[in-house]
């Protein structure tokens, strides 16, 4: 189990507690969480879960693969600590996680 | 609106319904709240049914839309194993099959589609299934495994999924197409060719040009599906995956403007003004193509379930989107982008014995569809160049070795 603050654009915080095993996407989608609109529903397919991570957990949530990254090259906005959140998997170590929201995912 | 508490009644719990009871509370709406699905489930995603779900790497929980406390949290009455049976437009009323009825301000009607039996001898046979429910796809997952013949019967999306998934779970797996080549109604040849080779290399055995006339059983399940030419194929399950038919027909005995499918606008409202139509079951305009059409997918769904809560709650339109769709076989990856209307001519780009290609359709300069295979930058680049309408050179299209951001530049 892990506590993840999603903060949006104009810095309205949702603080979620999110099960081990699933996806930072699904942790959003499940609580109603706007801002991540996740349309494939998690098959890395879509790029419309783009989140920045805060920089104190980039370390933690890792790198993305290969096909995460040429997904999210084409996304908008892409910044270094770009990722899709469907690709991180919570666990125990991403307890207290903050990760922020685009201004669009189309 | 002039109702302090307005009533959106939402009928059908797929993904179309519940993402547009999710979005209505998401954007605001204070009114009531009700969501009536067939299935005893609530809303959850098909697409991994045939892919991950049925090769058992999701369970329910994962499936899940949301977690079914979701509903009353947020104040949405959702109803489950309830179905409609006759709307009434003029006392905006709903009977359903519990024996009870509705009132409702505003309607949005998901109720998606079907999928088509085959009217055949032995199609009631046990094993012989569909793929569209949860509960469907339960069914398969006891039926398949090792050694266990698995026939499926259309070889669409659906159809080489299953098979992909049937492999992987050790079974036999028999195609059986009536076309002459695979996915011959959604996509080129040079797509089916890739599929059928890459299939046949892990196992699946095709039968193409096929007209299959029955199936045959033992003690109410079925054994076997009988080919017009006489054969035989023997199987413990037969997945029958040759399209689905919108459940439109509360909606045209209501007096609604149908067209295979319930016709709406670009806000997803249909000819009657408090009706909204969303998801499978909608024909509805796409401006970049000029025309009317119904989709079957995810993407589709979600967009006008956005266009109706828009709409109810007073938010501007969202902008208009490229259809989309993707597919999970193995280890390939298909991302489809557009639709292949109006095109004169196909370019192949990179090379299709890598099964790392990308197949763009294009109407004079301008790319109408784009089917991708491990080749994310070209789904993304195509997207948006369909979206955005720009010329592109064939040439450098072609050319693999100039990135999609330089062809697009």
């Amino acid at each position: 189990m892990a506590t993840i603050t999603y903060i949006e654009p104009d810095g309205t915080e949702y603080v979620v507690e999110v099960k081990n095993g699933l996806s930072v996407m699904e942790g959003a989608v499940k609580n109603n969480v706007p801002g991540i609109d996740a349309d494939c529903g998690g098959a890395c397919a879509c790029a419309t879960c783009h989140v920045y991570v805060d920089e104190a957990w980039t370390e933690k949530t890792g790198k993305p693969s290969a096909m995460e990254e040429s997904m999210l090259d084409f996304a908008e906005d892409v910044k270094p600590t770009s990722r899709l959140s469907c690709q991180i998997k919570v666990s125990d170590e991403l307890d207290g996680l903050i990760v922020r929201t685009p201004e669009s995912q189309h | 609106m002039s109702d302090p508490t307005p009533h959106v009644v939402i009928l059908g719990a797929g993904h179309a319904g519940g993402t547009a009871a999710a979005l209505l509370r998401q954007y605001g709406f204070e009114g009531a709240i009700t969501m009536v699905g067939d299935e005893p489930i609530a809303p959850y995603q098909r697409p991994p049914l045939s892919k991950a779900w049925l090769k058992g790497e999701a369970d329910a929980e994962s499936l899940a839309l949301k977690p079914l406390e979701f509903y009353a949290e947020h104040g949405i009455d959702f109803r489950p194993s309830i179905r409609a049976e006759s709307l009434n437009r003029g006392a905006k009323t709903i009977a359903l099959s519990d024996g009870s009825s509705l009132s409702y301000d505003t309607l949005i009607i998901a109720t998606g589609a079907r999928a088509i039996a085959l009217p055949i001898p032995g199609a009631d046979l046990k094993g012989v299934m569909a793929l569209r429910t949860a509960a469907d796809a339960e069914l398969l997952k006891a039926t398949v495994g090792p050694g266990k013949q698995l026939a499926v019967v259309g070889g669409g999306y659906i159809g080489l999924e299953v098979a992909a998934s049937g492999r992987a779970l050790g079974a036999e797996v028999v195609v059986l197409e009536r076309e002459t080549r695979l996915l011959a109604r959604v996509a080129c040849e040079t797509l089916s060719t890739f599929f059928k080779a890459y299939h046949e290399q892990r196992g699946v055995k095709f039968e193409l040009g096929a007209s299959v006339t029955g199936f045959t059983g033992q003690n109410g399940h079925v054994t076997g599906v009988t080919l017009a030419d006489g054969r035989t194929m023997a199987c413990d399950a037969a997945v029958v995956g040759v399209g689905a038919h919108p459940n439109e027909e509360l909606a045209k005995d209501a007096g609604l403007d149908t067209a295979r499918g319930i016709v709406v606008d670009l806000e997803a409202r249909t000819s009657d003004p408090s009706i909204f139509a969303i998801g499978d079951v909608a024909h509805r305009p796409m401006p970049i193509y000029d025309r009317m059409f119904r989709m079957e997918s995810v993407p589709n769904a979600l967009e006008q379930a956005k266009q109706a809560a828009c709409a109810i709650t007073g938010r501007p339109a969202p902008k208009g989107e490229v259809p989309w769709q993707w597919s999970d076989q193995y280890d390939l990856k298909l991302q489809i982008a557009g639709y292949a209307f109006d095109v004169d001519e196909i370019i192949v780009r990179g090379d299709p014995a890598t099964a790392k290609f990308a197949v763009f359709h294009l109407k004079g300069d301008q790319v109408q569809a784009v089917e991708a295979i491990n080749s994310p930058p070209e789904f993304m680049m195509g997207k948006q160049l369909i979206g955005t309408r720009r010329p592109v050179s064939k040439a450098r299209l072609a050319d693999p070795s100039i990135s999609m951001k330089e062809v697009a530049a």
